[in-house]
C-alpha cells in the first residue's frame, strides 16, 4: 500500500476535517468542468445528445470555474487508484439532455465523478443526505455493468481492451445508469480510467483485499458504537437464550455452545439453538446436519425449525445409517399424540436459486433505462414485460409459501421443519418471512434488524458469494436477500401500520449490500468473519479489528434523514408500565396472534366448491370425486385460513397476512423507478399525503407545546408569535431518492403509443355511429 | 367459537343512507323487518330463492322487488349478506336451466348488470315463481320497453339543496372571464335550431355573426361548430369543441368553416398556428372521408395544425371492459395477472386519454396556442379531451361543485349521449350503441387523483357514487341524450338531481388531504409504471380483494385533525381562564396529559 492517508484522527465515518483534500483541476490547464447545453433553463432541441462545446472553448471560463474548487473526499483508508479529467456526465432532464464536465475518478472504494456543483443542493436531497455515498459516488461493489459506446453502439466492457470508447455507461446494483462521455478527455487518460474501473469492479478479488479491511485498519482507534444498541447480534449464547424466553420456548428448546470455535461446523454459529432432547453427540455427528435448528417459537409452542440436509449416500450402509440417524432426530420434534412435525423440503419442491437469478436480471433491466425513447417503448408491454420477468410471481409464491407454514404452525398445530441443502438461502428467506408475518416484534426497527442477523448473518446466508463481492461467479450470484426485503415491502406496502420502518429504510438498506465499510453483509458466515478479523487467528498481535455493522443506521444518516426511516403511521404495542410488564409478559405473547377463531364453517362455503361439485357431479363421477377432494384437503385449509384472516379486520399487533392476489402484489417504485425521471410525479404520489401527514404531525406537536407552556409560564404568552405551519414545496414521488429534480412543470408525454389492435381491428375501423353523414 | 365471517358481504352495496343504516344496526335480523324504500318507491313482490354468490356459495335469501330496487337478505343465521341492486343497473336477465335441469340450483335467473358483477338466483321449479320474478324484474328494469316511467320520475326523494342550480352556464362563463373582447355568449341554439345536440347557450368569436355560425354549421357534422369550452385566465387561449368538418371523398371546402377557425385563432396573437386536435386515430379519420366526414387538411386549412391522438372508438372501448370484466370476475386471474390486465387494452386506452389530455392542456398552457379538439360528432372522445384537459387547468374543476360543473357542462349540456351509451330503461343489452366512455373518463380522473392525491376535494367515493348513479335512474342528471330532449321532458322539474345527493351530504365524499392550489396544472404521468385498474371499483365485488378502508394514512390524519381542533379549542379555553384569572396564577386548569387523548403518533 502506498502513499495512503494516515488514518486521521477523528476516524469516524463521517467525513474528519482532516480528511486529505484533492483539487479538481490538474495537468496542463485543462479544467475540469463548465455546463454545456441546456443553460439557463432553455431545452435543448435534440432529443440525442450533442455537445457543442469544445474544450477550448471551456478555457474561456476557466476564472469562473477554478473558483469552486471540487474536492474528492476519501474514506479513512480510502486510496486515489487512477482519474480522468474533462469527463462529461450526461444528465438527463426532462426530454432535453445537458452534461456537467468534471473529473471522474476510482478509488478503492469507489468510482466518483466530481462535478461542478453548478446548483444548490435541493431542500430534500440536502435533507437525505447519505454521509458515505454521494450522489455521483458508486462503490465499486455497487457497480453492475459496464458498457462502453463506440459509434453509437453499446458494448458490453471486460477484460483488456482494444479500443477505447468514447462514452462510458454504468448500470449499478441499485439501479442508477451513468452516462459519462470521454470524447473530450485525454487519451492515456480515458485508457487509464477505463482499464482501472473495469479492473477494480470486474476482476476478482481476494477478500482480504476488500476495502472492510482497510478501512477498519485506518479507522481502528475510532469509537465504535455497541452494536447491541441497534439490534440483537446473535453471537452469545445469552442472545440466545433471551430471544429463547422471549418466545416462550425455553421449555422444549436448549441453547446450545457445542460449536464454540467452530468446532463442530464452519456453516453454523458459534452459538445456536436445537430440541431439548437432542444430544451434543448428535450435532457432531453429521456436522450439524440432519439437525433440526430452532428458528422461532410460536404462541401455542410449536416451533419454525430448519434443517440441511444430510450428504447424498451411495453406500447402502452408510445409508441405512442415516435413515436411523434422521428417524432418531426427526422424534425430537415429531412425538404424536404430543406434537407433530411437517416437513417442508425447499430445495425440491419450491424455488430454485436459478430462477430467482433468472427472474431478477429479467426484472432488474425494466429500470435500468438508458433514455426517454427507451422508457415510452417498453411502457407499451410493460404489464407483460414484468410477468414474463416472473419477479412478481415469485414474490407472490414466497409470501404464499409462509401462509402455508403459518397455517400449519397456527391453524394445525405443527412444528415446521425446512429442509434444504445448506439451509442458508430459501430457508433463511421463508424463516424470517414467517416471522415477520406473526411476530410484531419483528416488524420495529429492532426486531428486524434481530431478525435479520438472527436468520441471514448467523444463519450462514451467504452473503459474499450471493451478491458476489468478490467478483468470483457470477453463477452464485442470486439476490435472495433482496428479495426477502421486496417481500416484506409488499407487507409494507399493504399494512403501513403494522410497520415501525418505512419503505425507504428497506431501500436505504438494499443499497446498504454494497457499500464495504459494514461488516454485516460482507461475510458468507460468522465463521469466516471471525476468522478474517481476526478473533480465532493466532497470528495476530494487535486486536481484533472493529467493523461497522449496517444497523448504526448514523453512519450513513444525519438524524434529520433519519426520521424517514420510521414509520409515522406505525400503530405502537401499547405501552406497559414497568410494575405490570411481568405479569402480562405471558398474555403479551397470546396477542402475537389472533385468537384462534377456527370457525370450521359448513363446507359448501368452502373455496371453489361449487365449481368443483359441479364439475364433478356432472363429469366425473363420485369416484374421483373422492380422490380430488383429499388432495384438495390441504388447499382447503389455507384457503380458509387466508379467506379467514382477510374477512377480519386487521390487527396490526397480531398475525400479519399478505394479499396474494394478482392486483396486489406491485413493483416497489420507491427502489425500482427512483432514478427515472420519466417515472416521477412532481407534488404526487403517496408522498404528498405523508408529507401532509407529518405536517400535521407537527402542528399538533407545537399545539401541544405551547398548551404545556400555558401551563408553566403564563408570562410567556404574550410573547410568542404564531409560527405559520409549515409547508412543504413539492416533493416528487420518489422522494426522498428523486436524484433529478424537474425543475420545469412541462409534462412527460409518451413518445410512442399507437398500435394496432390484432384482434379488434375490424371493430376499430366501425364508425361510431351507423348514420351516414349526407351526400358524399 | 367465533361466528362466521359476517360483514364483509354487505359493504359492497350501493350508496344509500337508509340502507347503510339499516343494515349496520343490526336490526335487519328480524326477518319481518321493512325493506328500505325511498319515497316514491313501491314495493312489487318478494321471493324466497337460493343466491348464489360466487365468492361463498349458494345462500338462501328473501328477494324483494320494488319499482326500484331488487334486494335480498340471508334467510340463514350465520351470513348477514344483503343484496341492494337498482335495477337500473341490470342489462340483460337470463333465464338458466330448463325443466329438465338436474343439478342443484341449476335452475333460476342470471343478471347481468352494468356495474361489472353477475346475479344468479336459483329458484324452486314448481309454481311459476321463476316465470313471475322474469317478468316483474324485466318489466320493472327495463320501462322504456313497457311504456312505463323510469324511476326518476316517480323518486320523491327531498333534499335540503336544489343540485340542479349547480350549473349555471351563463355564471360558469362569467367565472371564465367570458364575454370578453374576443368571445361572446349567444342565444343562437336558443330553441335548439342551430344545432339539436348542443346546449342553447353559446360562446363564439365575438367576430362570427350569427349568419356565419348557420353556414359554418352546415359543414360540421350534426352542426356541432367550434364553440369555446374553457379560456386560460392569464394567456387568453382557449379550448373550442366541435364535431369533424364534412369534407368527404371528394374534399370538399367551406369558406366560412375556414373562416372560422381563422377568427378563433386570431383571438390569440401569441402564436400565428392554431392547433386542431383529432382525438381519433389518423386512419379512423381518413376512413371517415367515406360516410362524408374527414378532417381538417393543412392545405386548406392554411394557418392550423392538425395532430392525431389516436384515441379509438366507442366499440373498441365496449369490447376492452367486457375483457376486463372477464379478468376479474367472479375470479381475479392470479398467475397471469398483468399480461391479462394488459391483453384487455383497458389501461393502454386510459394512457392515451390522458396522453391527448395532456397535450390539449400543455398547448394551451406552456404553447399558448388556442386548440380546437374533435373527433367524429364530438360527444364522446371529445368530451373525454376537453374535460380531461380543462380538470388539468383549472384547479376549480377539482372542487366538489367545480367537477359538478364540469360533468354538467362538457359532458351533459354538450350532448354526451348518456341513454344511448348506458341504455337506461331499455332491454337491448347488445346496442352497439352502448359504451362505457364516461366511465372511462371518470377512470381517468381517478388516476389523477391517485398519482395528486392532495388536488382534489373530492374523494374515491364521491366518483363511485357518480358511477352507481348513472346506473340508477334513481336522479334524473344522466338521463337522455341532450339538453333539448331534457327540457322536452322537464326532468330538472321532474326529477331530483344527483348534485342534491352529494352537495346535502358534501363531507362523506371530501378528501381530508385536499390543498387548494390555484394556477397549479396538473399534469399526470400517462405510463404504464403508474397507471393501476381501479381495484375499488372493477373488483369491489370480490371480498378477496378488498382495500383497506379507510386507508391507514387518511385515517391517521383525521386523528390528527381532530386533535388538532381539540388543543385549538383547549387553548382558547386557557386563554380565557387566563384573561379571567390573571390575578390567580395557581389556579390552573387539569393538566394537559389528562386532556390529551391517546393517539398512535410517535413525537
Amino acid at each position: 500500500m502506498g502513499g495512503a492517508p494516515a488514518a486521521s484522527a477523528g476516524g469516524r465515518c463521517e467525513r474528519p476535517p482532516l480528511l486529505p483534500r484533492v483539487a479538481a483541476t490538474q495537468g496542463g490547464g485543462m479544467l475540469g468542468k463548465g455546463v454545456v447545453g441546456g443553460g439557463g433553463g432553455t431545452k435543448a432541441p435534440k432529443p440525442s445528445f450533442v455537445s457543442y462545446v469544445r474544450p477550448e472553448e471551456i478555457h474561456t471560463n476557466e476564472k469562473e470555474a477554478t473558483e469552486k474548487e471540487v474536492t474528492l473526499h476519501l474514506l479513512p483508508g480510502e486510496q486515489l487508484l487512477c482519474e480522468a479529467n474533462t469527463v462529461l456526465k450526461c444528465v438527463q432532464e426532462d426530454s432535453c439532455q445537458r452534461g456537467i464536465y468534471g473529473r471522474l475518478v476510482c478509488t478503492d472504494f469507489k468510482i466518483a465523478f466530481l462535478g461542478d456543483d453548478e446548483s444548490a443542493l435541493d431542500n430534500d436531497e440536502t435533507q437525505f443526505k447519505n454521509k458515505v455515498i454521494g450522489e455521483n459516488d458508486i462503490t465499486l461493489h455497487c457497480v453492475d455493468q459496464i458498457y462502453g459506446v463506440f459509434d453509437e453502439k453499446k458494448k458490453t466492457l471486460f477484460g483488456q481492451l482494444k479500443k477505447y470508447p468514447e462514452k462510458l455507461v454504468i448500470h449499478c446494483k441499485d439501479l442508477r445508469v451513468f452516462h459519462f462521455c470521454l470524447r473530450y478527455t485525454k487519451e492515456e487518460e480515458v485508457k487509464r480510467i477505463v482499464s482501472g474501473i473495469i479492473h477494480h469492479t470486474q476482476a476478482p478479488k481476494l477478500l482480504k483485499r476488500l476495502f472492510l479491511f482497510s478501512y477498519a485498519t485506518a479507522a481502528r482507534n475510532s469509537p465504535a458504537t455497541d452494536p447491541k444498541k441497534h439490534a440483537v447480534m446473535f453471537d452469545t449464547l445469552q442472545d440466545w437464550c433471551r430471544e429463547l424466553e422471549r418466545t416462550k420456548g425455553n421449555m422444549k428448546y436448549k441453547a446450545v455452545s457445542v460449536n464454540e470455535g467452530y468446532k463442530v461446523c464452519e456453516r453454523l454459529p458459534a452459538y445456536f439453538v436445537v430440541p431439548a432432547p437432542l444430544l451434543e453427540e448428535d450435532i457432531e455427528f453429521f456436522q450439524g446436519r440432519g439437525i433440526p435448528i430452532w428458528c422461532w417459537s410460536c404462541h401455542n409452542g410449536c416451533a419454525l425449525l430448519k434443517m440441511s440436509a444430510l450428504p447424498k449416500e451411495q453406500d447402502d450402509s452408510m445409508s441405512q445409517i442415516q435413515k436411523n440417524f434422521s428417524d432418531r432426530i426427526y422424534r425430537t420434534v415429531h412425538r404424536p399424540p404430543y406434537e407433530t412435525a411437517k416437513t417442508e423440503d425447499l430445495s425440491s419442491n419450491f424455488l430454485s436459486l436459478q430462477e430467482i437469478q433468472m427472474a431478477y436480471s429479467k426484472f432488474k433491466q425494466l429500470f435500468l433505462i438508458d433514455n426517454s425513447t427507451e422508457f415510452w417503448d417498453t411502457d407499451i408491454k410493460w404489464f407483460s414485460l414484468l410477468e414474463s420477468s416472473s419477479w412478481l410471481d415469485i414474490i407472490r409464491r414466497c409470501l404464499k409459501k409462509a401462509v402455508e407454514i403459518i397455517e400449519c404452525l397456527e391453524a394445525q398445530n405443527m412444528n415446521v421443519l425446512l429442509l434444504e441443502d445448506n439451509a442458508s438461502d430459501l430457508c433463511c428467506l421463508v424463516s424470517s418471512l414467517a416471522q415477520v408475518m406473526m411476530d410484531p416484534h419483528c416488524r420495529t426497527v429492532f426486531g428486524f434488524q434481530s431478525l435479520v442477523q438472527k436468520e441471514w448473518v448467523m444463519g450462514g446466508h451467504c452473503f459474499l458469494d450471493r451478491c458476489n463481492h468478490l467478483r468470483q461467479s457470477d453463477k452464485e450470484e442470486v439476490p435472495v436477500f433482496l428479495l426477502f426485503l421486496d417481500c416484506v415491502w409488499q407487507l409494507v406496502h399493504q399494512h403501513p401500520p403494522a410497520f415501525e420502518f418505512t419503505e425507504t429504510y428497506l431501500t436505504v438498506l438494499s443499497d446498504s449490500l454494497y457499500i464495504p465499510i459494514f461488516s454485516t453483509f460482507f461475510f458468507n458466515s460468522p465463521h469466516q468473519k471471525d476468522m478474517n478479523v481476526g478473533k480465532e487467528s493466532q497470528d495476530s498481535q494487535s486486536r481484533p479489528l472493529n467493523l461497522l455493522t449496517v444497523w448504526d443506521w448514523s453512519v450513513q444518516f444525519e438524524p434529520k434523514a433519519q426520521t424517514l426511516l420510521t414509520n409515522p403511521l406505525y400503530v405502537e404495542k401499547p405501552k406497559l408500565e414497568k410494575v405490570q410488564r411481568k405479569g402480562t409478559h405471558f398474555k403479551h405473547q397470546r396477542q402475537l396472534s389472533l385468537p384462534l377463531t377456527q370457525s370450521k364453517s359448513s363446507p359448501k362455503r368452502g373455496f371453489f366448491r361449487e365449481e368443483t361439485d359441479h364439475l364433478i357431479k356432472n363429469l366425473l363421477g363420485k369416484r374421483i370425486s373422492k380422490l380430488i377432494n383429499s388432495s384438495e384437503e390441504l388447499q382447503d385449509g389455507f384457503r380458509e385460513f387466508y379467506d379467514g384472516w382477510h374477512s377480519r379486520p386487521p390487527s396490526y399487533q397480531g398475525l400479519l397476512l399478505p394479499h396474494l392476489e394478482g392486483p396486489e402484489i406491485k413493483v416497489w417504485a420507491q427502489r425500482y423507478l427512483r432514478w427515472i425521471p420519466e417515472a416521477q410525479i412532481l407534488g404526487g404520489g403517496g408522498v404528498a399525503t405523508m408529507s401532509k401527514l407529518l405536517e400535521m404531525i407537527e402542528e399538533v406537536q407545537r399545539l401541544q407545546e405551547k398548551i404545556e407552556a400555558r401551563h408553566h409560564s403564563q408570562e410567556a404568552l404574550q410573547a410568542e408569535a404564531a409560527s405559520p405551519p409549515r409547508t412543504s414545496g413539492r416533493l416528487s414521488s420518489l422522494f426522498p431518492f428523486a436524484l433529478l429534480q424537474r425543475h420545469s412543470s412541462k409534462p412527460v408525454l409518451p413518445t410512442s403509443g399507437w398500435k394496432a389492435l390484432g384482434d379488434e381491428d375490424d371493430l376499430a375501423k366501425r364508425e361510431d355511429e351507423f348514420v351516414d353523414l349526407g351526400d358524399v | 367459537m367465533a361466528s362466521a365471517p359476517t360483514s364483509k358481504y354487505n359493504s359492497h352495496s350501493l350508496e344509500n343512507e337508509s340502507i347503510k343504516r339499516t343494515s349496520r344496526d343490526g336490526v335487519n335480523r328480524d326477518v319481518g323487518e321493512t325493506l328500505p324504500r325511498l319515497p316514491g318507491e313501491i314495493r312489487i313482490t318478494d321471493k324466497e330463492v337460493i343466491y348464489i354468490c360466487p365468492f361463498n356459495g349458494p345462500i338462501k335469501g328473501r328477494v324483494y322487488i320494488t319499482n326500484y330496487r331488487l334486494y335480498l337478505r340471508s334467510l340463514e343465521t350465520d351470513s348477514a349478506l344483503i343484496l341492494d341492486v337498482p335495477l337500473g343497473v341490470i342489462s340483460r336477465i337470463e333465464k338458466m336451466g330448463g325443466a329438465t335441469s338436474r343439478g342443484e340450483n341449476s335452475y333460476g335467473l342470471d343478471i347481468t348488470c352494468k356495474d361489472l358483477r353477475n346475479l344468479r338466483f336459483a329458484l324452486k321449479q314448481e309454481g311459476h315463481s321463476r316465470r313471475d320474478m322474469f317478468e316483474i324484474l324485466t318489466r320493472y328494469a327495463f320501462p322504456l320497453a313497457h311504456s312505463l316511467p323510469i324511476f326518476a320520475f316517480l323518486n320523491e326523494e327531498k333534499f335540503n339543496v336544489d343540485g340542479w342550480t349547480v350549473y349555471n352556464p351563463v355564471e360558469e362563463y362569467r367565472r371564465q372571464g367570458l364575454p370578453n373582447h374576443h368571445w361572446r355568449i349567444t342565444f343562437i341554439n336558443k330553441c335548439y335550431k342551430l344545432c339539436d345536440t348542443y346546449p342553447a347557450l353559446l360562446v363564439v368569436p365575438y367576430r362570427a355573426s350569427d349568419e356565419d355560425l348557420r353556414r359554418v354549421a352546415t359543414f360540421r357534422s350534426r352542426n356541432r361548430i367550434p364553440v369555446l369550452s374553457w379560456i386560460h385566465p392569464e394567456n387568453k387561449t382557449v379550448i373550442v369543441r366541435c364535431s369533424q368538418p364534412l369534407v368527404g371523398m371528394s374534399g370538399k371546402r367551406n369558406k366560412e368553416d375556414e373562416r372560422y377557425l381563422d377568427v378563433i385563432r386570431e383571438t390569440n396573437r401569441q402564436v400565428n398556428k392554431l392547433t386542431i386536435y383529432d382525438a381519433r386515430p389518423n386512419v379512423n379519420a381518413v376512413a371517415n372521408k367515406a360516410t362524408g366526414g374527414g378532417y381538417e387538411s393543412d392545405d386548406v386549412y392554411h394557418n392550423a395544425e392538425l395532430f392525431f391522438l389516436d384515441i379509438h372508438n366507442i366499440h373498441v372501448m365496449r369490447e376492452s371492459l367486457k375483457k376486463v370484466k372477464d379478468i376479474v370476475y367472479p375470479n381475479v386471474e392470479e398467475s397471469h395477472w398483468l399480461s391479462s390486465l394488459e391483453s384487455t387494452h383497458w389501461l393502454e386506452h386510459i394512457k392515451l386519454v390522458l396522453t391527448g389530455a395532456i397535450q390539449v392542456a400543455d398547448r394551451v398552457s406552456s404553447g399558448k396556442s388556442s386548440v380546437v379538439v374533435h373527433c367524429s360528432d364530438g360527444w364522446d372522445r371529445t368530451a373525454q379531451l376537453t374535460s380531461l384537459a380543462m380538470l388539468m387547468l383549472d384547479s376549480f374543476y377539482r372542487s366538489i361543485e367545480g367537477f359538478e360543473i364540469l360533468v354538467q357542462k362538457e359532458w351533459i349540456s354538450f350532448g354526451h349521449k348518456f341513454a344511448s351509451r348506458i341504455g337506461h330503461g331499455d332491454k337491448n343489452h347488445a346496442d352497439a350503441d352502448r359504451s362505457p366512455i364516461f366511465l372511462q373518463f371518470i377512470d381517468c380522473v381517478w388516476q389523477m387523483s391517485k398519482q395528486f392525491p392532495t388536488a382534489f376535494e373530492f374523494n374515491e367515493r364521491f366518483l363511485i357514487t357518480i358511477l352507481d348513479h348513472l346506473y340508477s335512474c334513481r336522479f334524473g342528471t344522466f338521463l337522455y341524450n341532450c339538453e333539448s330532449a331534457r327540457e322536452k321532458q322537464k326532468v330538472t322539474e321532474r326529477t331530483v338531481s344527483l348534485w342534491s345527493l352529494i352537495n346535502s351530504n358534501k363531507d362523506k365524499f371530501k378528501n381530508p388531504f385536499y390543498t387548494k392550489e390555484i394556477n397549479r396544472v396538473l399534469y399526470p404521468v400517462a405510463s404504464m409504471r403508474h397507471l393501476e385498474l381501479w381495484v375499488n371499483y372493477y373488483i369491489r365485488w370480490n371480498p378477496r380483494i378488498k382495500q383497506q378502508q379507510p386507508n391507514p394514512v387518511e385515517q391517521r390524519y383525521m386523528e390528527l385533525l381532530a386533535l388538532r381542533d381539540e388543543y385549538i379549542k383547549r387553548l382558547d379555553e386557557l386563554q380565557l381562564a387566563n384573561s379571567a384569572k390573571l390575578s390567580d396564577p395557581s389556579a390552573s386548569p387539569s393538566s394537559p396529559s389528562q386532556m390529551m387523548p391517546h393517539v398512535q403518533t410517535h413525537f
